[in-house]
């Protein structure tokens, strides 16, 4: 049998998900700003040919935004979470096995398919998920991962000539699509990576191809080195994962919408952020047995100067729970003890570890287990939330205000998942 | 290209129903007769969506298409994994706008008819900017 590998990615997701709604778009410029509309996360290729560069401040690309008429989206992950879904569902039907990789790839295994008819079955791929889901993909495939990484890029760099679709198959594909490549676009390869591969004039994945197994491992930080040589080789090395359905920490991390002064206000962004950690947690059936939290602040005059310095606190609780309740009740203290008057603070964040299944929940001899009507209050707490709306009930320490909530002033509808807020057909 | 071959229907299962969604009535005297019979009940996603990540729901803006009784705020579900025949009613996109009309083709042309007597056939000429977005599969409206 031969052993195949896909990535399947799609092409500029967030800008893609925005179009498929607003068709205008198509062949035009768009871009979606990050969290609190501060940087560029996803341009569509007629934004990437006007220079406007990935991860790049949206202030900065302003006037040349504004001299293009090039569309700016306020991120919408309510939608980019529900297409995601679509795109994976579709994958999940179109091959036996399906690792998601992000929120935009996916690895698929297309071992057994017949050589020959690979390159068929990858386009077809291609055209189902877009005709399904109206996202644009672009396939990749190879013997193994590392390799059908290369073949995706490629196939993204150049759309015409390859209609989105490359499959590396013979030893002689292989090498021109390593030859293409330089170091620092492998995957797994950083940019700390590229600059020592530079040193020792590797400067093509082939040339890191060509390189022994013993060199890898002496000079690329032992077995990981020695595994990208083999994928590169296209000997598999890095298996589907399983999905990681139990995450072992939640985290729940957002910037300010503006700069926060107040400890109240303060204490009930931190209670926001715990209710919604909670809720992922209790969605898993888990309880956590520790909570760390930091806080950032910045107090450089200039908004553009930016050198935040962070506090962070721990606490381990006596034994592991998931009631938002018990949780904000540990936590406020440490934000009181780590809140300093007049910082000018601009971030915050919890995190829940040592993340148990609620069921193996060990009492100590001093804590009463969480009792039947706390169970009960945040089944209905959550159920109505995802009924009726993030927020619909909450605890009062998170406030009723939100003057820190997260900026999103350019944000489209959420098409996909709420009812009144769907595309307008006439 | 022999696509084909590697998949037929449309519709494999995208949706997701479990043997444990079957209700019953855990009754705690004698075992309830009917449990043996118990359905799942009836479910609209169940019946109105045929494929799941592909179908989509949008809301009728205007009376384009009142003789096929699609009112002004109405909600369409619209399914893009199915083959736009003539004849259907399909959501396309004309110049970047969304439309709803009934699609037509014929052997040399295509066009789109509104279901009104207020507005008149389109033409789609071959060079014309326009693509169909999805298939209209039901129609929702409310009465009250």
């Amino acid at each position: 049998m031969i052993f195949m590998k896909a990535i399947v990615d799609c092409n500029s997701f967030y800008a893609s998900c925005e179009r498929l709604f607003k068709p205008a778009l198509n062949g035009k410029p768009v871009v979606v700003l990050s969290n609190n509309d501060g940087c560029i996360v996803s341009r569509t290729d007629e934004a990437k040919a006007l220079g406007i560069q990935m991860a790049g401040p949206y202030y900065q690309n302003k006037a040349e935004i504004l001299k293009n008429n090039v569309a700016v989206f306020s991120s919408n992950y309510h939608l980019y979470g529900d297409m995601s879904k679509r795109v994976m569902d579709t994958l999940r039907l179109l091959a036996p096995e399906v690792e998601v990789y992000s929120v935009d790839e996916s690895f698929l295994d297309l071992s057994g398919i017949d050589g020959n008819k690979l390159h068929d079955y990858a386009m077809f791929v291609k055209q189902t998920t877009e005709l399904w889901t109206g996202i644009p993909v672009s396939v990749g495939v190879a013997p193994s991962k590392v390799l059908s990484k290369v073949a995706n890029r490629l196939a993204k760099k150049d759309k015409l000539g390859s209609k989105g679709v490359i499959v590396l198959q013979t030893p002689q594909q292989q090498m021109e699509a390593l030859q293409k490549t330089a170091v620092e676009d492998i995957w797994g390869v950083g940019s700390a990576g590229s600059k020592t591969l530079r040193m020792f004039n590797i400067n093509t994945a082939w040339d890191l191809r060509n390189m022994s197994e013993a060199w890898a491992g002496k000079n690329l930080g032992g077995v990981v080195g020695v595994r990208l040589v083999k994928e590169l080789n296209g000997i598999p090395c890095i298996e589907m994962k399983d999905p990681l359905s139990k995450k072992k920490m939640i985290a729940t991390t957002r910037m300010f919408g503006r700069a926060v002064f107040e400890l109240k206000e303060l204490k009930e962004a931190v209670a926001t952020y715990i209710a919604r950690a909670a809720e992922k947690l209790r969605r898993q059936s888990g309880a956590a047995g520790a909570v760390s939290i930091f806080l950032v602040s910045n107090n450089n005059q200039s908004q553009y100067q930016y050198a935040p310095s962070s506090r962070s606190a721990y606490v381990a609780l006596p034994s592991a729970t998931y009631l938002t309740n018990v949780l904000i009740a540990y936590v406020m203290p440490l934000v009181e003890a780590l809140y300093q008057k007049g910082s000018k603070y601009i971030k915050a964040g919890i995190i829940l570890t040592d993340i148990v299944p609620c069921a193996m929940v060990q009492y100590n001899l001093f804590e009463k287990p969480e009792s039947a009507a706390s169970q009960k209050l945040m089944h209905i707490v959550d159920n109505v939330n995802f009924g009726m709306g993030t927020d619909m009930l909450k605890f009062a320490t998170a406030g009723t205000k939100k003057n820190w909530k997260m900026r999103q002033e350019l944000r489209s509808n959420r098409f996909t998942t709420k009812w009144d807020e769907l595309c307008w057909v006439k | 290209m022999e696509i084909e071959q590697f998949f037929s229907a449309g519709y494999q299962g995208s949706k997701s129903f479990k043997q444990l969604d079957v209700p019953n009535a855990n009754a705690t005297g004698f075992g309830a007769p009917t449990d043996d019979y118990m359905d799942k009940g009836i479910d609209l996603n169940e019946q109105l969506i045929r494929n799941k990540p592909a179908t989509f729901f949008m809301r009728v803006q205007g009376n384009s298409m009142v003789n096929a009784s699609i009112h002004d705020g109405d909600i369409v579900i619209v399914d893009r994994s199915i083959k736009p025949q003539s004849g259907k009613v399909i959501i396309a996109v004309v110049d970047g706008e969304m439309l709803i009309r009934r699609f037509e083709k014929t052997i040399n042309k295509v066009r789109l008819i509104p279901e009104t007597p207020k507005l008149s056939p389109m033409e789609i000429s071959e060079y014309a900017d326009f693509s169909i977005w999805g298939v209209v599969t039901y129609v929702i409206k409310q009465f009250s």
